[in-house]
């Protein structure tokens, strides 16, 4: 599976991972959560081009759920930008689910990490501290 | 997953919910911690079966399992609906054991932290295998515009399940049912007080029609 590689020293600074819409579309869903979650627990800045569908949204927190654990790693901060536009879809879309959009941005980090995570309409503001 | 598989699966689940009319619904109550998804479940269950579903508290997390409360047959206006009462975990996408330490030792805080994440994961799986609608649960006096709000009414849209949002803690002073219809403006929004009962004949209205 393909992963981002990370620096040798986790103290040389943060590291900002980010993926293309075209590498994510060769990953399965499983797969693409776990390059997500692998750039996590390194402490890593995760930015996807296009964004997640609402289905791997919601295996994502299942996912982090079963990750989470005392000793360090105590979930992500998601913000996407914009928003979903399944709600615009056509139903015969919704039906053969084909037609989520997933044309958006979207930072995940390691909540630990993450002091803030703010979006307003035009931005998305991180401030990541060290440690 | 094959396009036919994937058609024919979507025509099935469509079909079964247009024909299991006899079946009770499975409705999830979902929403964020702390949005009073326990009281508001406990309060319909009481005035329908007398028997409440579980505990409800200010700390977040205090329900760390789904809950179910069977056979609720909810009637107003000529209109019937039976329902399973689902009551899940308020949905998050971090939980950190040292938010419980003021309230309890480490190794509790530990374990309920643990329980919690546990609760939330199989919440999430519910919604996309098990649920026939959903009732979400947002406290009014908070900012209804998170991601994790956002991203559960987007994963609930997606699934195609009816969903009726409820606007909850009317009785505090900050409470703004508008701010949450502004939000969400494509779902119904009920105002209510689970807490202090306001507004209820409205919720069952609405569950009577939506979900009936």
């Amino acid at each position: 599976m393909p992963k981002a590689t990370n620096t040798d020293d986790p103290d040389d600074g943060i590291q900002i991972d980010m993926i293309s819409g075209e590498r994510m579309d060769e990953l399965a869903t499983m797969e693409k959560i776990r390059m997500i979650l692998d750039g996590v627990h390194d402490g890593n800045i995760v930015i996807l081009e296009e964004g997640l569908t609402p289905d791997e949204e919601s295996k994502l927190i299942e996912t982090t759920m079963a990750e989470i654990n005392p000793d360090g790693f105590n979930g992500i901060e998601i913000e996407t930008y914009p928003k979903s536009e399944t709600r615009d879809s056509s139903l015969l879309g919704r039906i053969m689910g084909t037609d989520e959009s997933t044309a958006k941005l979207t930072v995940i980090g390691p909540a630990n990490r993450i002091e803030t995570l703010h979006k307003d309409e035009t931005l998305i503001s991180a401030l990541v501290s060290r440690n | 997953m094959g396009l036919f598989t994937e058609l024919k699966d979507s025509i099935s689940r469509v079909t079964d919910r247009l024909f299991s009319e006899q079946e009770p619904k499975r409705i999830g109550i979902y929403g964020p911690p702390n949005a009073g998804k326990t009281t508001l479940a406990n309060r319909i269950a009481r005035d329908w079966t007398g028997d409440a579903i579980g505990t409800e508290s200010h700390i977040p997390h205090e329900t760390r399992r789904a809950r179910r409360k069977e056979n609720v047959e909810i009637e107003r206006n000529g209109k019937s609906v039976t329902i399973d009462i689902v009551d899940t975990p308020g949905v998050t996408t971090k939980v950190d054991y040292e938010e419980f330490t003021d309230e309890m030792e480490k190794d509790d805080a530990i374990r309920r932290s643990r329980e919690a994440t546990e609760g939330v994961a199989e919440a999430m799986h519910w919604l996309r295998e098990d649920v026939d609608g959903v009732i979400y649960v947002l406290d009014s006096a908070e900012d209804p515009i998170t991601q994790v709000n956002t991203m559960l009414i987007g994963i609930i849209e997606s699934r195609d399940l009816p969903v009726l949002i409820f606007a909850n803690k009317t009785d505090l002073e900050d409470s703004s049912v508008k701010r949450i219809e502004d939000a969400f403006p494509q779902h119904e929004t009920i105002p209510l007080s689970a807490k202090e009962g306001d507004n209820m004949d409205e919720v069952y209205e609405s569950i009577a029609e939506y979900f009936g």
